[in-house]
């Protein structure tokens, strides 16, 4: 277990060294957000009306940038030899690995969206429940990322063959997500959407790591 | 069982030798049989002449899952066996898979556009959820395109194989719950009566022609990918 904590450590710190991890992808969230109402157009309703979804859709691709970074890295350095032959097994680096993901990118992603829903004019009372499902579908993000960042070692695309990767297995959590944060919205039942997102993030907490390892494993061999 | 008689090289390239001419051949005549069916059908009262895409575009959309359970379970035989023949199987079902997808959504979208008014309509789930099958196969193809080393690129598609294979009725479930969220677009045909003979003889008659094609494609693409080693392995000696 302690190998667990250290790697973890390790990625916690490592996220902050090299341009402020989660800074970065907050600044990515803000920068986008900006560019919607120039895309739309400035009318207020409209904006708010869409505003959850697009705070949705902003979490789901902020989640892509800092992918590439997550086992390439490791990878090109030999670390991730390293981290495969130290005591903790291989699936359990990988838990932590995209753990740390979620810790450095989604829970920062998931406590601003409610600021971005209210730049965009949706009002405050969404706050709770977009938190609540950003940090939950923030868990399917940033594991199912580590799947695709994890198949991606070794191939010559890198970030664009992850994006496609990753993207169309990002379809259930963006519909329950966005799905509850509107049916809130609403007043309709958002508690059913909000379950599902969970039993989905929690899934693939659980399956994803056997994944992502076993990807690793390949891409070392 | 027929699968692990076939898992020997030897014995599936001897068994694919004249079974893939024979699938051919099932499936020339099945799909001329299934046409004269088909152009025998009358008119749909409502559709018009517009039902006859139907009996191209529903088998595809039922090969495309099917196509992709293939794949899928091939890729779980390599990525558990390591069997090169397992893996040829899969990668040789990828192209034919995304192919009969985009078959079934090019279709889907000439059908929609004189039944539902549109070429494209994101309320109905089958279509966003046929789209996303696309991507999975996309993805597939991107990923074995992009690793050169084949003995890399087996377990790496494999395992993308089965993630999408275990995601595949999530999305679809999702995409429906989707839907009943949405209420508000309702462009559908009333949910069907059952379908008269003169219609589900042809459908059937097509989708078992798709079959037969698709089991004659399949063999004679695994064929090519055994070869393909083959080459390889005696170019290596060669050099070496």
């Amino acid at each position: 277990m302690s190998g667990f904590a250290v790697i973890l450590r390790r990625e916690l710190a490592l996220s902050w060294a090299g341009g402020g991890g989660p800074l970065l992808a907050l600044g990515f969230f803000v920068a986008i957000t900006s560019l919607m109402p120039l895309a739309l157009g400035a009318d207020a309703a409209r904006l708010a009306e869409a505003a959850p979804g697009l705070a949705w859709l902003v979490l789901a691709l902020a989640s892509l940038i800092s992918l590439e970074r997550l086992f390439e890295r490791d990878y090109e350095d030999g670390a991730l030899d390293l981290i495969a032959l130290g005591p903790a097994p291989l699936e359990l680096a990988a838990f932590a690995k995209a753990l740390a993901q979620w810790v450095t990118t989604q829970a920062p992603l998931a406590l601003a969206a409610p600021v971005i829903l209210a730049a965009l004019g949706a009002p405050w009372r969404l706050a709770p429940v977009t938190i609540a499902a950003g940090l939950v579908g923030g868990l399917g993000f940033a594991f199912l990322g580590g799947v695709g960042a994890a198949l991606a070692l070794g191939s010559r695309r890198g970030g664009v063959l992850i994006a496609l990767i990753v993207l169309p297995l990002f379809t259930p959590p963006v519909i329950f997500g966005a799905g509850a944060i509107e049916a809130f919205a609403a007043g309709l039942d958002w508690r059913t959407p909000l379950l599902l997102l969970s039993a989905y993030g929690l899934a693939a907490a659980a399956l994803c790591p056997f994944a992502m390892a076993a990807a690793a494993r390949n891409a070392l061999s | 069982m027929m699968i692990p008689a076939l898992a020997n090289p030897e014995r599936f390239m001897a068994f694919s030798r004249w079974a893939a001419p024979l699938f051919g051949a099932i499936a020339v005549v099945l799909l001329a049989a299934g046409l004269v069916l088909d152009f025998r059908a009358p008119p749909d009262y409502q559709q018009g002449y517009a039902v006859h895409i139907m009996f191209i575009h529903v088998p595809a959309a039922w090969m495309s899952l099917f196509i992709y359970a293939c794949l899928g379970g091939a890729s779980l035989l390599s990525l558990v066996f390591r069997h090169a023949l397992a893996q040829a199987a899969a990668r040789a079902a990828a192209p034919l898979g995304a192919a009969v997808t985009l078959l079934a959504l090019i279709t889907g979208s000439l059908w929609g556009k004189p039944t539902w008014g549109a070429w494209w309509v994101w309320g109905d789930p089958r279509l966003t959820s046929v789209l996303v099958l696309f991507l999975f196969y996309l993805a597939y193809l991107a990923l074995d395109a992009s690793i050169e080393d084949d003995a890399r690129a087996a377990p790496a598609t494999s395992i993308l194989a089965l993630v999408g294979l275990i995601n595949l009725p999530i999305v679809h479930f999702s995409v429906t719950w989707w839907r009943s969220l949405h209420q508000g677009s309702s462009v559908f045909r009333a949910g069907g009566p059952a379908m008269p003979a003169t219609y589900l003889a042809p459908l059937l008659v097509m989708g078992l022609a798709y079959m037969a094609g698709f089991g004659a494609l399949w063999l004679v693409r695994i064929r090519g990918e055994v070869w393909r080693r083959r080459a390889l392995a005696r170019a290596v000696r060669r050099a070496g």
